[in-house]
């Protein structure tokens, strides 16, 4: 491997302000308490945000009523033109949003400049289209919106996850009050200044940040009438528990534990890209990461070697460089959680191998590691670590792949590689995953559904599919 | 047409000619008619076989283009003309109708990549195969527009935005070769869309009888003898015919007909098994 000389993005394209306040009904406003948001890259300070209290979420969720009349009233052509104004508002702002993110989750800039931005836009984009076709799309004549949605968000792709929420509550004619990530607070806020720069009417998105206390009171708040949630399948299930009996729609986007099948037939070149793409990409911070590798036999000291070859020249570190593949671990307690784990995978008989891998001295960092000799019991292969962290299994027929593919409480997503379409065909009928990639992995677009079987949640995100979640 | 009210300074007046291949050619003919005092291109035979072609040539890549990149192009359009609403102001069309051209046009924009979501599907065939249906675009399209500015995107957009490429013939010459100006200054290639100024009664027939074209769109044509003497016509080559009852009205919901009128439907199977 060759020296690559440093490339960083420059950050002064954002302007960071000293605090930034709660955003309701369409005003930046002070709240009692604030925490802390750092740069897991420096665990430098960038700034603070409020602390919403639940006086501050009755007042989001007060706001977004006031503002759910008015706004699913307006003709949905209209409603799509706002929708219009917010995607090329992002598109125009997309660099600056791209370094602000890469900045607050320490995912690298060239997949928030390149992946991110591009489909967070991309998805206002779709879901603006579909504001004054909702009569085509299937579900009945004349859907109506629900009401209020309270929506609460992961940090591992922030803006991302904030546009496949607000964007179909929007489109349907829902008003939002949304919750960022307590480590990922920043894009939330910008994106509240998109509204602002749109004209959006006050009250339609507002944005509470806090912690996990915000959070709760927010979905189990009674005038709540849609509840949207993306992150563990733990705070899912709880939250499953608080709306059972209240008449709220819920959808979940929770954990998973995908395989990732490579039969004896696919080019290893390619399934080596896509298994690197898989669990590598935004530092495994990926609820359908590829993170169990079901390799046949026959080829698999074959395919192990070009793998380890291949994570030798992943790059780790400054998220701003434009050449890093893997940035920084998004917080000190998700690094703590990967450290476990790995610990109890080498503890539990699996080998462990990473490449040689320098660590900067401050921020959170993980090097990109494969378990090898995996069996099902490990707790690596069961649990879902969100790191960059792969467990190899090893299979020999195809029923043999299909069942340990599925032999998880979760569904989100699979990968196939292999050369026969027949083949690629007949095993995706039989996983039980909401996702299936053929010959790639890690794919997204705003017009294809995504959501999990099982444990991984229920109802889907993006496409035509995605509208249902939020009509009545 | 507006003209110059300072009198000390002549007004540089604007000169109406085709829109073909992304270029402002004159007829090749050298004809011209009066409208409103000014002459206009009157387009030809050869002008709409050249047209033809330049659709032709541009149909492979407008179809293989993404459906966002396509969705995306279409509202730059909405944003041009918005930003073109006075100088169609001073063409006669009022600010409503041009409320509902922009919005027309971004209604359009939105089915980019939804239309297929609407129109095609996963098939259950008895049998262990994947079977899908979507929609493709059906190719070079000829239509005879309707008078108003409203009426002519209403046939242009539904057409060009799942990627068929369009000869139109124009019969209100000043509104479209100003759209023509707006789609010439937007992202849309040279050839997807081609402007012909003069009689549908007179070009439309060579359209109609055309080889290579695979559709041909009469919302323009009034009567009726004409309008089926040319579905007689398209008959020669199978062409897609759309003709709506006379008296459409363009401010109302167009519905997805006009666009799923110019798709073909294509079926894709494949084996499952080990």
């Amino acid at each position: 491997m060759f020296e690559y000389a440093p490339a960083p993005e420059s950050r002064s394209i954002v302007s960071l302000a000293p605090s930034y306040g709660l955003f309701i009904d369409g005003e930046f406003g002070e709240a009692k308490d604030t925490f802390k948001t750092i740069n897991p890259a420096t665990e430098e300070v960038l700034t603070e945000v409020a602390l919403a209290a639940p006086e501050d979420v009755d007042r989001a969720v007060a706001a977004a009523r006031r503002a759910f009349q008015s706004w699913s009233a307006r003709p949905g052509s209209e409603r799509a033109k706002y929708l219009f104004r917010i995607a090329r508002i992002i598109q125009e702002r997309s660099r600056e949003l791209a370094v602000l993110e890469s900045l607050d989750n320490g995912k690298p800039i060239k997949e928030s400049r390149d992946v991110d931005l591009p489909l967070v836009a991309a998805h206002f984009f779709y879901y603006a289209g579909w504001a004054d076709k909702l009569k085509y799309a299937g579900f009945g004549p004349d859907p109506r919106p629900l009401g209020v949605a309270g929506q609460v968000i992961p940090w591992n792709f922030p803006l991302l996850m904030l546009a496949w929420k607000i964007a179909p509550a929007l489109a349907t004619g829902n008003t939002v009050v949304l919750k960022p990530a307590e480590t990922t607070p920043l894009s939330a806020l910008f994106f509240a200044d998109v509204c602002r720069q749109a004209d959006l009417p006050p009250g339609v998105v507002n944005i509470v940040t806090g912690a996990g206390d915000t959070g709760r009171y927010l979905v189990e708040h009674p005038d709540v009438n849609k509840v949207a949630f993306t992150g563990s399948t733990e705070v899912g299930r709880q939250i499953a528990r608080s709306v059972a009996g209240t008449g709220k729609r819920l959808s979940l986007e929770l954990g998973g534990k995908a395989a990732n099948i490579v039969f004896d037939d696919a080019p290893i070149d390619q399934a080596v890209e896509g298994i690197v793409n898989g669990i590598f990409f935004n530092q495994g911070h990926v609820c359908c990461a590829g993170s169990r590798l079901l390799v046949q036999e026959s080829i698999a000291e074959e395919l192990l070697a070009s793998l380890r070859r291949r994570m030798a020249t992943l790059r780790l570190g400054d998220p701003l460089d434009k050449n890093t593949d893997i940035g920084a671990i998004n917080s000190r307690a998700q690094l703590d959680k990967i450290v476990e784990l790995s610990e109890i995978g080498s503890t539990e008989g699996a080998e462990r191998w990473s490449p040689p891998c320098e660590l900067p001295d401050r921020g959170f960092w993980f090097a990109p590691t494969i378990f090898t000799g995996v069996t099902q019991a490990h707790r690596i292969a069961r649990e879902e670590i969100f790191g960059p962290v792969l467990s190899v299994l090893t299979f020999r027929t195809p029923a043999e792949a299909i069942e340990k593919a599925n032999n998880t409480p979760y569904g989100l997503s699979a990968g196939i590689w292999s050369d026969k379409g027949s083949q690629i065909l007949a095993v995706a009928d039989k996983l039980r995953a909401g996702v299936i990639w053929a010959n790639t992995f890690n794919k997204f677009d705003p017009t294809s559904p995504f959501g999990g079987y099982k444990e991984s949640g229920y109802g889907r995100e993006g496409g035509r599919h995605g509208l249902e979640a939020y009509l009545a | 047409m507006p003209k110059s009210s300072t009198p000390s300074r002549l007004a540089v007046r604007k000169t109406y000619k085709l829109y073909v291949g992304g270029k402002f050619p004159r007829s090749e003919s050298g004809r011209t008619y009066l409208v409103d005092g000014d002459n206009v291109a009157l387009a030809s035979r050869k002008d709409a076989r050249d047209a033809v072609v330049a659709a032709r040539a541009a149909q492979p890549k407008w179809a293989g283009a993404t459906a966002y990149n396509r969705g995306q192009v279409l509202y730059r359009i909405a944003e041009m003309i918005e930003a073109r609403r006075a100088e169609f102001k001073a063409l006669g069309v009022s600010g409503a109708e041009v409320d509902a051209t922009v919005d027309r046009w971004v209604w359009y924009a939105g089915w980019s990549d939804k239309i297929a979501q609407v129109a095609g599907n996963a098939n259950p065939v008895a049998g262990p195969f994947f079977n899908i249906s979507a929609p493709e675009p059906t190719g070079v399209v000829g239509v005879v527009a309707p008078p108003s500015l409203l009426g002519l995107v209403s046939v242009i957009a539904p057409a060009v935005v799942t990627g068929n490429t369009v000869v139109v013939v124009a019969s209100n010459p000043q509104a479209a070769i100003t759209l023509a100006e707006v789609l010439a200054t937007s992202d849309v290639p040279g050839g997807v869309v081609n402007i012909l100024t003069g009689s549908g009664a007179e070009i439309a027939p060579w359209l109609a009888s055309h080889d290579d074209v695979n559709a041909l769109d009469l919302s323009g044509i009034e009567d009726a003898g004409l309008a089926t003497d040319l579905e007689r016509a398209a008959a020669g080559t199978l062409k897609r015919v759309l003709r709506p009852v006379s008296g459409v009205d363009y401010t109302e919901d167009p519905g997805t007909g006009a666009m799923t009128a110019l798709l073909e439907i294509k079926t894709v199977w494949h084996p499952k098994g080990f």
